[in-house]
């Protein structure tokens, strides 16, 4: 009786590859043209500078190479994406005026029992455009302002033009390009000056259309002294063209502000994640971000922070799951901008079935960033002998007057602790789930507790599978 | 005969590709304590990790039968929900997996039951009082930083909640001094006073006087050389297992 080599596949994602029929509104042709961005712009009633803005973003997405230091994008054929696309309904405020079709896909996904429950606001992205928001009253009260991008863009017109693609410019790589010619949905948030927002906010948002892309825009900003946690889940049911997903996150911490923004993408596995996030902060105040990556074909996923006031803090907590036929680059950047500066990496990855999981970091420290701290952290657990991991983080110091602490640790599912557990009974395949959900711990204990069952629940989808 | 608990004819084993075991024999009935005795190398702790069914022991001869079934070929967690148990000379080191999380997991596992968190609780606070471990012991993670003696308690613990019909000790009395040896001792004579059957491996003989064995088996190279009472466990005692080896050398 010798040993067998024991092979974890994949098995159909229940909920999570549920898929409606669709009808469109408007739907863009393929390939990008001038003519098709302002068509996008008109359609939507953009005020001129944001007609202007995305033309530009056009031009320099044109005048840049597909980045090719990472994962292999050549399948990506650019021209297949229709980029824009939007649902047959308008916003609406009340759950009950939401189209059956539509509320059928978000009752699989679990959304409106978690708004029913403790969370304070829902934006859910269908396709491109968020089709149900709402915020309760008494945040509004307080003058938090939650609702979709498209929407913000018309009456906060001035604080959006302000912060727009300023953190993220369309030059700081090929897809922000796209992503300021294209962008489409997405949430907006501002918290005033001094307000602790004791809730978290949500959105959920997901693909729908085959070959869509979807490039929603996250604008958050903080103000003096308040505090936020947002949530953003992403799940998008499986098609056979390849999807991309080229995304914006830009958060703005100020002064003694704290952020905490939490995201479980969770991607068919057909999709390029090709998002973009950054955070900037002021003094004293603390970024802290919580990065779940599960599916997609490919994630490129670098959420940075750049500390810029003296004092301020960032902690990044993130996990990948990368599987059979996926390549998951993901890790975090950090730029100590500022003296007294303090940061801390912990990245978890899990990969199997041939999966490759690839942690990629930065942590760059300025001449003036003297008197800083930074702890980073990173371990990779592989399933089997087919999957890899790699780490790969780039560390660029320009003072002395820094104390740094760096660990990274690549390892195989250890034979001997599956067997430890299964003498107790316990079956292959729950030892190596215990073992895993052991290993990301750390994380879900850091999450609000219907995320971190969802995080358990979607690690246990990605692990059940036959054993033979 | 129905009360032979676990059978072995002519066990042959290998581990990547050498031969350990070369021939085994051995019979338990149930509630008899059994110890087997032998020096390093002789195949003990081969015997208790082919009995608990490790993948890499392979058995190329011979059957092993628990309580009326055939083994041979059952994974870990089959044995173990038939009743067998082995307490690991080096136990596992599981972080983010708590002791009361993992030991509810076997139990409902091994007995096919779920067991209610409170109830649990409660049986996992009574055994760890009689092993002397503190509360806080559940909360922790499995083994991670235990002590050496920390860890065989830990095993022990195991052992009682999951109420095995066999128990395999595998050197469980290595690393521990005098208290904690008398704590094990106490745990697993409550075992045997449930008319459980114990397998207890080891090359010393701290143990035997808590156990009182029915059975001492000394291996050697593979078989068992000689079957006796406690006088054997004097024997190597006084004489060493060099003599012994000189003494079997030709059988």
């Amino acid at each position: 009786m010798g040993r067998k080599k024991t092979y974890i596949e994949d098995i159909d994602r229940g909920i999570y590859d549920i898929r409606n029929e669709f009808t469109y509104k408007y739907k863009a042709d393929k390939g990008l043209t001038p003519e098709i961005i302002k068509d996008i712009s008109r359609e939507k009633n953009e005020p001129k500078w944001m007609t202007d803005f995305r033309l530009k973003s056009l031009e320099i997405y044109n005048s840049m190479p597909i980045p090719t230091w990472g994962p292999d994008l050549s399948d990506l054929n650019m021209d297949e994406i229709v980029t824009y696309i939007r649902p047959d309904t308008e916003m609406k405020h009340s759950w009950d005026d939401v189209p059956e079709e539509i509320k059928k896909t978000f009752q699989l996904l679990g959304l409106p029992q978690a708004e029913r429950e403790s969370l304070a606001g829902v934006g859910a992205q269908y396709d491109s455009e968020v089709v149900y928001h709402n915020i309760r009253k008494e945040l509004v009260d307080q003058g938090v302002v939650y609702m979709d991008m498209e929407t913000a863009l018309i009456e906060y017109e001035d604080i959006v033009r302000e912060y727009f693609m300023t953190l993220v410019p369309p030059t700081a790589h090929k897809f922000a390009a796209l992503h300021g010619a294209v962008w489409s949905g997405g949430s907006f948030v501002y918290v005033p000056e001094g307000v602790d927002v004791d809730i978290p906010l949500q959105s959920y948002f997901r693909l729908n259309a085959p070959g869509a892309g979807q490039f929603e825009h996250t604008l958050i900003i903080v103000e003096k002294g308040s505090r936020l946690h947002f949530i953003e889940g992403c799940s998008a049911p499986k098609y056979k063209v390849n999807n991309l997903h080229a995304g914006c996150v830009e958060l703005f911490v100020k002064e003694n502000a704290t952020l905490r923004y939490s995201t479980i993408e969770n991607w068919s596995k057909n999709m390029y994640n090709l998002n973009t996030k950054r955070a900037v902060v002021d003094k004293n105040g603390t970024i802290e971000w919580i990065s779940g990556s599960f599916g997609s074909k490919v994630s490129m996923l670098y959420p940075m922070s750049i500390l810029r006031g003296e004092g301020a803090r960032s902690e990044f907590t993130g996990i990948t799951f990368a599987s059979k036929g996926q390549h998951l680059d993901t890790g975090t950047k950090v730029v100590h901008a500022a003296p007294y500066t303090t940061s801390t990496v912990n990245s978890k990855s899990i990969s199997k079935d041939g999966g490759y999981a690839f942690y990629r970091g930065l942590l760059k420290v300025a001449p003036n960033a003297y008197g800083c701290k930074s702890t980073v952290s990173c371990e990779s657990l592989m399933l089997d002998n087919e999957s890899k991991s790699d780490t790969l983080p780039i560390i660029e110091l320009n003072n002395d007057d820094i104390d740094i602490g760096h660990e990274a640790k690549i390892g195989r599912i250890s034979d001997e602790a599956i067997f430890y557990l299964m003498s107790r009974g316990i079956s292959e395949e729950e030892a190596k789930a215990m073992i895993v959900r052991g290993f990301v711990e750390p994380i879900t204990k850091e999450l609000p507790l219907e995320y971190a069952v969802e995080l358990n629940n979607l690690i246990n989808i990605e692990l059940e599978g036959t054993i033979g | 005969m129905e009360n032979k608990l676990l059978s072995i004819k002519n066990l042959k084993v290998n581990v990547e590709e050498n031969e350990i075991l070369k021939g085994l024999n051995l019979e338990i009935s149930k509630g008899e304590v059994h110890i087997i005795m032998g020096p390093n190398g002789s195949g003990k702790s081969t015997l208790a990790y082919t009995l608990m069914g490790h993948p890499k022991y392979e058995i190329v001869d011979g059957t092993i039968e628990f309580d009326g079934e055939l083994i041979n070929d059952l994974k870990a967690d089959e044995r173990a929900k038939r009743g067998i148990f082995l307490s690991f000379q080096y136990p596992e080191e599981i972080p983010g997996v708590t002791v009361e999380d993992f030991l509810r997991t076997a139990k409902a596992s091994t007995t096919g039951k779920i067991q209610g968190i409170m109830a649990f609780k409660k049986l996992l606070k009574e055994k760890m009082e009689l092993l002397e471990m503190k509360e806080e012991y559940a909360s922790r993670y499995l083994n991670l930083g235990f002590s050496g003696g920390e860890k065989k308690k830990n095993e022990i613990l195991q052992m009682s909640i999951l109420e095995p019909k066999l128990a395999i000790l595998d050197e469980t009395d290595s690393g521990l001094d005098v208290d904690a040896i008398r704590i094990v001792a106490e745990g697993v004579k409550r075992i045997k006073d449930e008319s459980k059957s114990i397998l207890v491996i080891t090359h010393y003989n701290k143990l035997l006087d808590f156990l009182e064995p029915d059975y001492i088996h000394i291996l050697l190279n593979g078989k068992i050389v000689k079957t006796g009472g406690m006088e054997l466990a004097k024997e190597i005692d006084e004489e060493g297992y060099e003599n012994i080896k000189l003494r079997f050398a030709k059988v």
